[in-house]
This record gives structure tokens, sequence and C-alpha cells, in this order.
């Protein structure tokens, strides 16, 4: 089991305020990702959690059971580290085994879960080397094998696959998320990289400057941000924005469309612009297109990897489906 | 791009550096030699430096007159008791310095620190005192204590500078897997200083043997460590300059053995924390 609430909890260091007063429920088997800029305060929320931070104020709760004063050693919960924090003195069994040490686990069952971890991880002819002898994706799976054996109520993952190259996150990403398919356990998963939240997410939550902007599927955060900030920070290329006399034709003081929702033609169109730079993917072509009358501003546009257009060159854009324009008030707030 | 260093600077400096060294060791190569002369060779004008009638004597006449053994387990008694009492003082509060500072940290280690600044013998009535009045005067235990209290201000700074270099996130990490407090020291923490650890016991362990200070002012018999054995050759009976040598090579050898044998560490363990 592994359900977790929130209820008012705040931190704030000396004067400073980093997370105010926040509600967030985490139900059991979930996968949790906190996504948001530096300095958000996502990894002081997980912290949190894990009871490596103290809270200023409110409860959290694991399973229903207060445990707000309890120390990270009797959260029963398992935490992956961005820097891997390995034991550089032990061998990799002795890593993993490290935990069920600690609870007093008899011998027997250890190497069992062990082997067991190892076999799943691709570590088994690695036991008996020491961290230091490893590559970054081992050492990584070393960590993630340590929080298995445990059979913790929840995972907790902060910026785990930010040391290690593109090629490897990749592959590791489908690995924690093949991992949690398999165990169903609860994880809280923390990063920076929306690419990471969308695609291992169940639920995201998405925080700036420690407060929650919205919490939903992957696909609710694509289809209908509920303010500005999540409509900008969801999706790649960013979605574009358009105010004044634009977003006052629908009644609204910022309309939002994201660039796969625009199209180009070199005859006619909404917006006339001319081509800043075009990024040829293969697969996709990404125009940045400066509009006529506001050289400054930068639209961009997905196309089709066939679509060939180079700096200089006149284009009109408009948008491809009056549905999927998203409209904002004055605060900032989708109408 | 590297500086260029030529062959002759490098003989230059090489000479200088053997140079400098031998003027170090000098006079305790010259105490070594004069504990193998006969008196009178030991006073002889001009001093004789090598070429004299080596003699055995000198180490005859201590070895009767005194017993080196009990002085010398007292010298290790001293020694090795107040390090290792040193060390499990110090690691705690090295590791809450380290991993949980506050903001008074750096005060308390600064203040610290300014307490080796002071002259011992200004609390050496105080302290004379105190043992009288505990009736520990010429006790091992209470040697052991004070030289631990004298050496623990070098001992935090020394642990604390290594404790520094380990990163914080493995002892968090130890946290979440269950460790208790002791066990992140005893099985996380300790471990991994243990590089740190042996230099600050090494250095520790020199300074205690060789403090003498404290050791002359509040032993007579019983707790006399080898700084007592020396001194007692240096007596108002007359001069007798090979016998006070022989006393002084027999009580600097097992010391100057050990640092012999560990001068890597004991380099590392002065020079750490200076780079980087």
């Amino acid at each position: 089991m592994g359900r977790i609430t929130l209820d008012k909890v705040e931190k704030s260091f000396g004067d400073v305020s980093v997370i105010p007063p926040l509600d967030l429920t985490i139900n059991d088997g979930e996968f949790v990702v906190f996504v948001g800029p530096s300095g958000c305060g996502k990894s002081t929320l997980l912290r949190l959690i894990a009871g490596l931070e103290d809270v200023s104020g409110g409860v959290i709760s694991i399973d229903g059971n207060d445990a707000t004063r309890v120390p990270p050693a009797k959260r029963g919960l398992a935490m992956v580290f961005q820097s891997y924090a390995l034991y550089p003195h032990m061998s990799v069994r002795k890593n993993i085994a490290f935990p069920m040490r600690m609870a007093g686990m008899d011998k027997a069952e250890q190497d069992r879960r062990i082997e067991g971890a190892a076999a799943a991880l691709n570590l088994t002819d690695y036991l008996d080397r020491r961290p230091g002898q490893l590559s970054g994706g081992q050492r990584q799976r070393v960590a993630i094998g340590r929080a298995i054996v445990r059979e913790p109520a929840a995972f907790l993952f902060d910026e785990p696959l930010s040391n290690l190259d593109a090629a490897l996150r990749h592959g590791m990403r489908l690995e924690i998320s093949e991992l949690h398919e398999r165990l169903k356990t609860t994880m809280i998963y923390v990063t920076h990289d929306q690419v990471e939240a969308m695609t291992m997410a169940d639920k995201i939550v998405v925080l700036q400057a420690g407060v929650i902007e919205q919490v939903g599927s992957p696909l609710e955060l694509y289809h209908s941000p509920q303010n500005l900030f999540v409509a900008g920070f969801i999706g790649s290329p960013k979605m574009n924005f358009f105010s004044g006399a634009d977003a006052a034709e629908h009644d609204a003081h910022t309309i939002g469309i994201r660039p796969e929702h625009l199209t180009v033609s070199t005859t006619e169109g909404r917006w006339k612009g001319t081509v800043g730079v075009a990024e040829h993917l293969g697969s996709d072509t990404f125009i940045h297109v400066h509009p006529e009358g506001d050289p400054a501003a930068t639209l961009t546009v997905r196309v089709g990897g066939e679509f060939v257009a180079s700096h200089g060159d006149t284009v009109h854009i408009s948008p491809l489906h009056a549905d999927r324009i998203h409209r904002f008030d004055a605060e900032g707030l989708r109408i | 791009m590297a500086r260029a260093v030529t062959s002759r600077r490098k003989a230059l400096n090489t000479t200088l550096a053997w140079l400098v060294g031998f003027l170090i060791f000098f006079p305790i190569l010259w105490t070594i030699l004069t504990s193998f002369k006969t008196e009178a060779d030991a006073i002889a004008n001009p001093p004789v430096f090598l070429f004299f009638d080596w003699t055995l004597e000198n180490y005859e006449v201590v070895q009767e007159r005194s017993n080196y053994m009990r002085f010398l387990w007292n010298s290790i008694f001293i020694a090795g008791g107040s390090t290792i009492l040193g060390l499990l003082v110090a690691i705690p509060a090295a590791w809450s310095m380290a991993f949980v500072p506050s903001r008074r940290t750096k005060d308390i280690l600064l203040w610290m620190l300014s307490t080796k600044m002071l002259p011992a013998v200004g609390v050496l009535y105080p302290i004379y005192l105190l043992c009288i009045q505990l009736g520990v005067l010429d006790n091992r235990y209470a040697l052991v204590v004070i030289l631990m209290l004298i050496n623990l201000p070098i001992i935090v700074w020394m642990l604390y500078t290594y404790f520094r270099e380990i990163p914080g996130e493995i002892l968090e990490a130890a946290r979440m897997d269950g460790a208790s407090l002791k066990d992140e020291l005893l099985y996380v923490l300790t471990p991994m200083a243990i590089p740190g650890i042996a230099s600050t016991l090494l250095l520790n362990f020199i300074l205690a043997w060789n403090e003498a200070f404290w050791t002359l002012n509040l032993t007579a018999v019983d707790a006399a460590p080898l700084t007592a054995f020396i001194a007692s050759y240096s007596s108002p009976e007359g001069l007798f300059f090979a016998k006070l040598s022989a006393a002084s090579t027999m009580a600097i050898a097992p010391i100057l053995i050990l640092g012999w044998f560990s001068q890597k560490q004991l380099v590392r363990g002065l020079t750490f924390g200076a780079v980087k």
C-alpha cells in the first residue's frame, strides 16, 4: 500500500517561504510526476515526503497514518537520488543488501531478493564490483535495485536520469515505466524534463514557486491547461500566445495555439510573416516565423517533414481547428 | 602551458631540499651519534663526528638505572588512550558540524581552535589543583583525559574537513534505507572516512606521545611516560650528555619508526583540504 496525502503542508527556510500551504493526494499504485522549472520547490516537496526535511506546518500521512514527525528510516519509503548516492566502500551486492540488513532480514531471504533484483535489472555479473567500477547507467540500476528489494510503500525518484546521456536516459525511462507496470507500487518522480513527465506519469503535478498550478493526466494538461503557465510549460515546442486584437476576436485576453495546431501556406492565411529559422528534423519541420508588424515576436509552426522553407521566405499561417484555440482571461486563467 | 623546468634547476632544487632536510634532521642525528660515544667524547672540543670509539655502554647504564619498559608502556597507554577517547568524542562532534551545521558552527570551530592559542602554563595551576583535589595526580587515566582534551580541537578540525568531503546525499540514502543514527555513523560514515580517521589518529598519537608539559608536571613515578624518562637524565648530578642522548634515542625511536612507515598518511593528513 502507498497512499500519501499532504494536508496544508508548508515549508519555509528561515523567513523565506519555499512552499506555501498545499494539499495533494497520491493514490496507491499511482505514478505521479512533480514537474516545474528549477527552484519551483519540487525537490523540496519530495524531501518533505521522504522526511529528509521537516515540514514547517501541515500533516503528511502515509496509508492513513500521520507520518509528519516520523524519521525517514521509519516511513517505509525508498528513494533514488540524482547522484545515485551509492555506498562507495561496499560491493553492489552489499549496497543492495543494506536496507534489508538494517531491517534485520533473514540472510537467505536477503540473498533471494538480491538475486531477483539483479536478474531484473541486468546486474547479475556486477554483484561483486564496487560502484566506482560501474558506468552511470549501471550505478543508477544499483540504486533502483537497492530501492526495490525493500518492497517499500512508495518509491521516490529525485531527478534520477539527469546525470545520464540522452540515449541511456531514454532506455532507463522505459525501464522505470516497466518497473512500475510490474510492481504497481506508488512512485513519485521529480523532474524538470517535461518529456519524462508526459511519457511516464499517470498524474502530473505542475509546480511553480511552490504552488501547484495544475494536477492532471498528461493528456488533460496538454488539452486543457488551466492557466498560461501550464499552457506554456507543457508541450514542446512551446505554445504560441496572441494577445490584443487577435485575442479579442475570441473574447479572451490571451489566446494560445500549439505549433502542431497551426498550418502554413505560401499563398494565403490568417497571419503573414517571414521565416526566421526552419528546423528540419526529417519527420517534422519546425518553422519559426516573425509575423509582419511585430518582427521581434516568433511564432512556431510544426509541419510535415517534407515541407521545405528557408530563412527570409514569406509565409502565411492559420489555425488548423477553431476548437484547438486555448482562451485565457486577464488573470491568465482558462476560459 | 606547464612551467618548463630545466634539469639543472631540478638538480639544484633537489640539493637544496636535501640540505634543508639534513639541517632539520641534524639535531636528531647528533643525539643518536652522541648516544654511542663515551662521556669524554660527548663533550670533546672540537666535537668528533663519526670517528670515535663506538660503544653501547650508555644503553647498558640507562637500562640498569631505570625501567625503560615501564616508561614505554605508560607512553603507549597515554598516547593511545587519549587518541582513541578523542576519536570517540570527535567523530559525533565532527559529524554534526559537517552535516547538520547551524549558523554558529563556524564560530564554535574557531572558538575551539582558539583554546589551542592559550599558553598551557596559564591553566597549569587550576588543573594541578584539580588533580590533587580529585586524587589523580600521577595517574595514567587522568593524563589520558587531559591529553584528550588538549588535542580535541585538532582532532575535531581534522575530522570536520574530512567529513565535509563526503557527499551528504549518501548519508541521506542511508537514512532512507532504514539506518538509525548509530548505523549511519558506524556502517556508512566511518568506513568512508577511514583514510581521514587513520591520519587523524596517527597525527594525534604523535602529538600525545611528544607532549611534555602536562606529562612532566602531572606525573612523578607511576604514570611517568618517556618524556619523564628523558628528563630524569638532565639532572643536577652533572653532565651526562651521552647517557641523556641514549635515553632520548630510546624515547624517540618508537615514534620515529611509526612515522617512517606512515609518512604518506601523515602528509595527507596535514595537507588535506588545503587544495580544492
